[in-house]
C-alpha cells in the first residue's frame, strides 16, 4: 500500500524524500574531497565508499522525488539546476571537512542519526520510501561502523588526537538540534506513518551514541539555544560555495548530455 | 629475504603509556571467500592499526567488486612459513609415493564401478 | 611506461660474490616459466629492479589520483561523479596492492612513500600533465588507462609472483576505466559544439604524452634486454606503442575526432605510423619540469603530512587497548 493519498501528502512526501536525498548528496560532495588526500591509501578508499553510497542512496531518492512531484524532473535536475535555497540537507552535512578529526566526528554523528532514522523508515507505510530505506541502512550500518571506530581512535589516541576531535564536537554538537526539532511538516508525515516520531528517532541516536562517546573519552556537550533550519533551506554560508563548485560545469552547459 | 623490519620513531609518551611507534601501520595478509563452499584464498596485504580497522580495510581494498562473502585478516608477523631451502626435505619424499593415486592402478575394464 | 625512471637509474650490476650456483637455479627456473616467490634466493640485482619497478608504479598510481580526482567535486552528472570516484578509487586500490608487492620484497612502504616524497623516485611523467577541463577526465581513461593496460596485460606474466598477481587483479579493474572514459569521450564527439570542441582539445593534448608512456624508442634504451632475460619485461617500448598506435587511432576516428598528427598514415601492412616524437618534451617532464610535477608532489606531501596525527593516534590507541588488555 502506497501512503500517498493525496496531492497535499504527496507534496509533504517530495519535500521530505529530498530533505533526505540533498543530505546525502551534500555529504557524499564533502567526503569525496578525501579521496587523493586522506591520512593512509586505505582511508582514500574507505571515504570514496562512503560517498559512493551517499550519492547511489541520493539518486534513488532524486528518482523517488520527481515520480512524486510528477514534473519529470531528473536526479540532475534536482541536483544540478536547484538554487542554494531550494536545498533542504541537513545543516551539518555541508559544513568544511576540516581535518580528519572533524570529518569523522561530522561523519559520525550524521550517521548515527540516519542509521536510526533509516532503521525507522523501513517501517514506513510508504512502501517506495520504505524500500529505499531498507537498501540505505545496510550502508549506513557501515558507515556508522567506520566513523564511530575512527571517533574512538581519535578520542583515545593521543593528546593531540583526543584535542581535535574534542574540540570539533563541540564545534559540530549545535547543528544536531536541527535534527530533533519537529516541524509541521514531519508531523503531518509522523501522523500518518509514513516517517517515524522525532522523539523516536532522538531517543535511539542518543543510545548509539552514548556508548562511543565513553569509549572515546569524549563528553556529550549540552545543547545550545541557536538551531539551523537547513531542512527549511536556511543554510550556514559554506553551501552556496559548495553547489557552486557541484554545479559549475552542468550549468556552463545547459542542455548538454554527459 | 630481507626481513621487512619496522623503523622506529623516537620514543613517546602518552598518558602513563611510554612506547616507540613505528612509522607504519602493522601489515595484515588478507584472504577472501569468494563464495559459499569455497576456501579462504590469500589475495594479499595491507596496513592496519588494529584488527577491526584490518577488517575494514580489507573489506574496502579487496571487494568493492563484490570479490567475497567472508573475509580473514592475519597479522603477517603471526604467519609460520616452510622455508624454500627445506622444500627438497619436505616436499620431495612424497614424489616416488606414486601407489597413494588411484590412476596407479590398473583394473580390468570389466570392473565397471571401482 | 608507469616505469620509465629506470630508464634514468639502471640497477647495479649483480655482485660478483653472488652465488653462480643459485644464479643458474634462479635463471632455470625463470626460464622454464615458474614464478619467483618471495622468500626465494634472487640476484640483488633482480630484487633491486622489481623494488623500483613496482614501487614507481604503485607512486604512479596515487599521483595518478590527483589529475582526475581533481574533477570529482565538478563531475557534471550525478552518474560520471559516481563513476569517477570508483575510478580513482580503483587508482588508491592498485597503488596499495603494488606497495604489498613491493613490501614482500623486503622494504617497508613508509620507505618507499619517503623515497616518493623526497623526490627519490620517479612516478609516471603522464601525471605531470594538467587537466583543465572535463575532457581530460574522459581523455585520462581512455588514452592512459588505456596504454597503461596494453603494458601492464603482459605483466601479469611477470616472473615474479606477488607483481603478477597483483598486476591481474589490477588488469581485471582497467579495463572498466579505459571504457568509461571512451564512453566519457563518445558522449563530448557527439554532444555540442563547446563538448567536441573540448574533446578536440583533450586528444590534442593526451596523444603524444600517451604515445611517450611506453617510454624512450628501443633504439635508446639500454635496460630492456635484462629485464627481458628476467621476463619482468615482455615486450620492447616500441612493440608495445605500435600495438596502441593501432588500436588508438580507429578509436579516434570512430569518434570523429581528428589525430594531431599530419604525418600519421597506415603503412602496407596496416600498421599506423605517427610522426616523431618530441622527446625533449618527455625529458623535461621527467627531470621534474613538467607542468605540474611540483604541484603534484606538493600535494602528496601536504595530505602525508596532514595526516601524520591520526595515523599516530591509531596506533597510540592500539598500544593502549593492548595494555588494557594485559592488565
Ligand atoms: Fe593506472
Ligand atoms: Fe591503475
Ligand atoms: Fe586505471
Amino acid at each position: 500500500m502506497n501512503a500517498v493519498t493525496t496531492p497535499a501528502t504527496a507534496r509533504e512526501l517530495t519535500t521530505y524524500v529530498l530533505r533526505l536525498a540533498d543530505t546525502s548528496l551534500v555529504l557524499a560532495q564533502r567526503l569525496s574531497a578525501w579521496i587523493g588526500h586522506g591520512p593512509a591509501i586505505e582511508e582514500d578508499l574507505g571515504c570514496a565508499n562512503i560517498s559512493l553510497d551517499l550519492l547511489g542512496q541520493a539518486r534513488l531518492l532524486y528518482a523517488y522525488a520527481g515520480e512524486l512531484e510528477g514534473a519529470g524532473r531528473t536526479e540532475d535536475d534536482f541536483a544540478y539546476l536547484r538554487e542554494e535555497c531550494d536545498f533542504l540537507n541537513a545543516t551539518m552535512a555541508e559544513l568544511p571537512n576540516g581535518d580528519f578529526g572533524q570529518t569523522i566526528v561530522r561523519q559520525c554523528l550524521l550517521d548515527l542519526w540516519r542509521l536510526e532514522l533509516f532503521e525507522q523508515l523501513t517501517q514506513s507505510t510508504d512502501m517506495r520510501l520504505a524500500q529505499i530505506a531498507a537498501k540505505a541502512v545496510k550502508e549506513i550500518r557501515y558507515h556508522g561502523r567506520y566513523s564511530s571506530g575512527w571517533l574512538v581512535r581519535l578520542g583515545d589516541g593521543t593528546d593531540e588526537s583526543h584535542q581535535r576531535v574534542a574540540t570539533a564536537l563541540v564545534m559540530l554538537w549545535p547543528y544536531v538540534a536541527e535534527w530533533f526539532a519537529e516541524d509541521a511538516l514531519e508531523q503531518a508525515l509522523a501522523e500518518r506513518g509514513v516517517v517515524p516520531s522525532v522523539a523516536a528517532v532522538q531517543a535511539g541516536f542518543e543510545a548509539r551514541l552514548a556508548p562511543i562517546l565513553r569509549a572515546a573519552t569524549l563528553t556529550r556537550p549540552s545543547n545550545v539555544d541557536y538551531r539551523w533550519f537547513g531542512k527549511r533551506a536556511q543554510h550556514s554560508e559554506h553551501l552556496s560555495h559548495l553547489l557552486a563548485e557541484l554545479q559549475s560545469l552542468h550549468r556552463a552547459h545547459p542542455g548538454a548530455q554527459w | 629475504m630481507r626481513p621487512s623490519v619496522p623503523r622506529v620513531q623516537s620514543l613517546k609518551v602518552y598518558g602513563a603509556i611510554a612506547m616507540t611507534l613505528p612509522q607504519d601501520w602493522a601489515l595484515y595478509e588478507v584472504f577472501v571467500r569468494a563464495k559459499r563452499g569455497l576456501d579462504h584464498k590469500h589475495v594479499g596485504s595491507l596496513h592496519a592499526a588494529d584488527a577491526a580497522m584490518a577488517i575494514e580495510h580489507a573489506r574496502d581494498l579487496y571487494t568493492r567488486r563484490q570479490e567475497g562473502v567472508s573475509l580473514w585478516v592475519v597479522k603477517s608477523a603471526d604467519i609460520v612459513a616452510s622455508a624454500p631451502e627445506d622444500a627438497a626435505a619436505f616436499f620431495d619424499p612424497a614424489e616416488d609415493k606414486i601407489y597413494r593415486h588411484p590412476t596407479f592402478y590398473d583394473i580390468p575394464k570389466d570392473v565397471e564401478t571401482l | 611506461m608507469y616505469t620509465q625512471g629506470l630508464l634514468e637509474a639502471p640497477p647495479k650490476a649483480a655482485s660478483a660474490v653472488e652465488d653462480s650456483e643459485r644464479m643458474a637455479h634462479f635463471q632455470a627456473r625463470i626460464d622454464a616459466e615458474e614464478k619467483i616467490e618471495p622468500k626465494d634466493w634472487m640476484p640483488e640485482a633482480y630484487r633491486q629492479t622489481l623494488i623500483r619497478q613496482i614501487s614507481q608504479h604503485a607512486h604512479s598510481e596515487i599521483v595518478g589520483m590527483l589529475p582526475e580526482g581533481h574533477w570529482i567535486s565538478r563531475a557534471p552528472s550525478l552518474l560520471r561523479k559516481s563513476i569517477l570516484i570508483a575510478k580513482v578509487q580503483d587508482e588508491g586500490g592498485h597503488g596499495a596492492y603494488l606497495y604489498s608487492a613491493a613490501e614482500t620484497l623486503g622494504i617497508a612502504r613508509s620507505e618507499l612513500i619517503e623515497q616518493l616524497l623526497s623526490g627519490r623516485a620517479k612516478y609516471s611523467s603522464i601525471f605531470n600533465y594538467p587537466t583543465p577541463t572535463w575532457a581530460d577526465v574522459a581523455a585520462i581513461g581512455w588514452l592512459v588507462d588505456g596504454a597503461a593496460i596494453m603494458n601492464q596485460v603482459p605483466l601479469c606474466r611477470c616472473s615474479y609472483g606477488p607483481y603478477a598477481r597483483a598486476m591481474v587483479r589490477v588488469c581485471k579493474e582497467e579495463s572498466f576505466h579505459q571504457r568509461q572514459g571512451y564512453h566519457a569521450m563518445l558522449s563530448l564527439a557527439r554532444g555540442t559544439p563547446a563538448q567536441q570542441r573540448m574533446a578536440q582539445d583533450a586528444l590534442n593534448r593526451w596523444w603524444w604524452p600517451a604515445l611517450m608512456m611506453f617510454g624512450p624508442p628501443d633504439t635508446a634504451s639500454q635496460h630492456t634486454a635484462l629485464s627481458v632475460r628476467w621476463k619482468i619485461k615482455r615486450f620492447t617500448n616500441d612493440e608495445l606503442r605500435q600495438k596502441f598506435v593501432d588500436f588508438t587511432v580507429p578509436q579516434a576516428q570512430f569518434l570523429g575526432l581528428t589525430v594531431p598528427d599530419a604525418q600519421l598514415h597506415q603503412d602496407e601492412d596496416g600498421h599506423y605510423q605517427t610522426g616523431p616524437l618530441d622527446w625533449s618534451e618527455f625529458n623535461a617532464v621527467l627531470k621534474g619540469n613538467g607542468p605540474c610535477n611540483a604541484e603534484r608532489i606538493a600535494e602528496r606531501r601536504e595530505a602525508h603530512a596532514a595526516g601524520a596525527w591520526v595515523r599516530e593516534a591509531a596506533i597510540a590507541h592500539a598500544a593502549k587497548r593492548a595494555a588494557r588488555a594485559v592488565a
